[in-house]
């Protein structure tokens, strides 16, 4: 194990400022998550327009470096996308944390992949590796508007 | 003491941990087993092992006294009045909802009054917690100090006429403050108020006297202890063990079962329904005669200095902000990093084979207090050093580091 693969440079940079982090007043879906075993917390705020795109998106949340990098990482990446595309970056981002190698999706450039693929290293370490889902998972109720808060404990 | 010679008896230590020496800094979660008690349970299984209290021929007959001279080894250790008093269960958490469930049901009326403090260990909250809802009951907090301390005054605040029990820890697990049960106990017992103590974190590392302390009910986990898991231990006096209900029915706590009614047994089968951790009993025999070897009072004073030592270090290290400061403290160290959160923290010390705790530490009232969603923590044993406590803080530089860039 190399710690180094596990808190990269990206990761460090995103855990200590991160991107999107503020209440959005102007959002229309949103979903809280919740891992019990850490405490760790996020709230994603989405506004999504009438062609179901995703026009604005925020967080609020505490937690350590690799939760917020990811959802730091996330929130930028998921800007401007359509509801289709959020469902496909959001599984292939988790079938890459479970086992794939690489990223399978068309959508993201070369650069946003290389970003995505920091959030790779707690691949080797199971412990940490909902700390890199919690927001991903979030996303998606958020999508679905429900109003009842993702816990970890319900993933996989 | 020998530190040394205490280490060896630990066969954890003899191996590496993804390639590093052990710096076993979390003890107060559960502590490393002697080499004794793992053998113990090895000869049990091997060479005596039948159920207890049941059968007559030869290896039940012996695997009954081995049993029982474990509940006398604890009582004398506890310097309980009778072993009677000493009931196992499977953790102190039983032993905690044992008393909530047969106290709660017995003696508690809606509107009355359950006082705990901020310190506890959710052990110590949510087996009373379900008395809300079946008993109507209200649950009171008091309240610890800037230190993490809770003081007799801070109990006396919150006793009212509705009191009916008094729950609290011996020496919190995150603070490490030590309460002062004896006095709380006296001052409780003038208002005719019952005390239970969790004793989690007191029973592996201070002197304890039952009779000297007065306390009704205390909560021991044997697996803090160097002991098995799977194992717990109520302490109470006989008169609450007399009068509150059976806990768990079932085989071995009945006197007469007819189809119109049934009787219960005495004690201590009273409470101990169903096949009991037979092996873990008898093993953690062991585990007393492994302390009583040593002596608590050299223990205390050996992970005294250990804990002085460490918040000392830590306190010169400047990114380092202990929790809590009590004048009477337990062998705990728990702590923020400036910019680092906990999770990350122990992963990095994990990589130096330094573990310690990460998180709640099942205390969320506390946590919440404070602000802080998770906290650090070393805690320490009768095998640590101060060697120890320099790689904790070597390998914290090393986290500064990694995330100062
Ligand atoms: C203060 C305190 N109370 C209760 C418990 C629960 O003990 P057990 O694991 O024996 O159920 C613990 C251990 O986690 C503890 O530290």
């Amino acid at each position: 194990m190399d710690l180094k693969d596990l808190y990269q440079e990206i990761i460090l940079d995103h855990g200590k400022n991160p991107r999107n982090l503020k209440k959005s007043d102007n959002f229309n879906k949103d979903a809280k998550g919740h891992n019990p075993l850490c405490g760790d917390k996020v709230h994603i705020y989405l506004k999504v327009d009438e062609n179901n795109k995703i026009s604005d998106i925020a967080f609020e949340g505490s937690g350590c470096a690799i939760s917020m990098a990811s959802a730091s990482i996330m929130t930028d990446l998921m800007k401007e996308k359509k509801e289709i595309e959020v469902k496909e970056l959001v599984d292939d981002f988790l079938e890459m944390i479970k086992q794939n190698p690489e990223l399978k999706s068309k959508i993201l450039g070369e650069n946003e992949k290389t970003k995505l693929m920091s959030l790779s290293g707690v691949k080797k370490y199971p412990m940490r590796v909902k700390c890199a889902t919690m927001a991903w998972h979030t996303l998606t109720a958020a999508m679905k508007n429900t109003n009842e808060e993702t816990n970890t404990d319900k993933f996989e | 003491m020998n530190i040394t010679n205490i280490k060896k008896q630990f066969p954890i230590f003899n191996n590496k941990v993804q390639n590093n020496d052990l710096v076993y800094l979390d003890s107060a979660n559960s502590s490393q087993k002697p080499q004794v008690v793992v053998d113990r349970i090895y000869d049990f299984y091997t060479k005596e092992f039948s159920n207890v209290g049941r059968s007559v021929h030869y290896l039940a007959v012996a695997a009954t006294n081995l049993y029982e001279n474990t509940r006398v080894l604890v009582q004398k250790y506890i310097n309980a009045k009778d072993p009677n008093e000493i009931v196992f269960t499977k953790g102190a958490t039983e032993a905690i909802n044992l008393v909530a469930n047969t106290f709660g049901q017995k003696f508690l009326e809606e509107g009355d009054e359950i006082l705990l403090t901020e310190l506890e260990h959710h052990s110590n909250y949510v087996p009373w917690h379900y008395l809300r809802k079946s008993k109507g009951v209200k649950i009171k907090f008091a309240e610890f100090n800037s230190d993490g301390e809770v003081t007799l005054e801070s109990i006396e605040k919150n006793i009212t006429p509705k009191t009916k029990i008094i729950a609290i820890t011996h020496l919190s697990n995150v603070t490490g403050a030590i309460l002062p049960i004896k006095e709380i106990t006296r001052l409780a017992h003038s208002k005719n108020i019952p005390v239970l103590v969790d004793g989690c974190q007191g029973a592996p590392h201070l002197k304890l006297d039952m009779q000297d302390v007065g306390c009704d009910f205390y909560a021991i986990s044997c697996h803090k202890m160097y002991g098995p898991t799977g194992l717990g231990i109520l302490y109470a006096k006989k008169k609450w063990l007399e009068v509150l209900p059976p806990y768990q029915g079932g085989g071995g706590m009945i006197r007469e079962v007819k189809k119109e009614g049934i009787t219960f047994g005495e004690l201590p089968n009273k409470y101990e329904a169903g096949t009991m951790a037979t092996a873990q009993v008898i093993a953690f025999g062991e585990s007393i005669k492994f302390l009583n070897k040593i002596g608590i009072e050299n223990i205390e004073k050996h992970e005294n200095e250990l804990t002085k030592y460490g918040e000392e270090i830590l306190r010169k290290n400047n990114s380092v902000k202990l929790i809590g400061s009590p004048k009477n403290k337990g062998s705990v160290l728990s702590f923020t990093l400036d910019g680092v959160h906990a999770h990350d923290i122990a992963t990095i010390l994990d990589e130096d084979g330094v573990a310690i705790r990460a998180g709640h530490h099942c205390c969320q009232i506390l946590h919440d207090k404070l602000g802080l969603s998770a906290t650090a923590r070393a805690s320490l044993g009768v095998y640590n050093t101060k060697d120890d406590l320099d790689k904790l803080n070597e390998s914290l530089n090393k986290c500064k580091k990694i995330f100062e860039g």
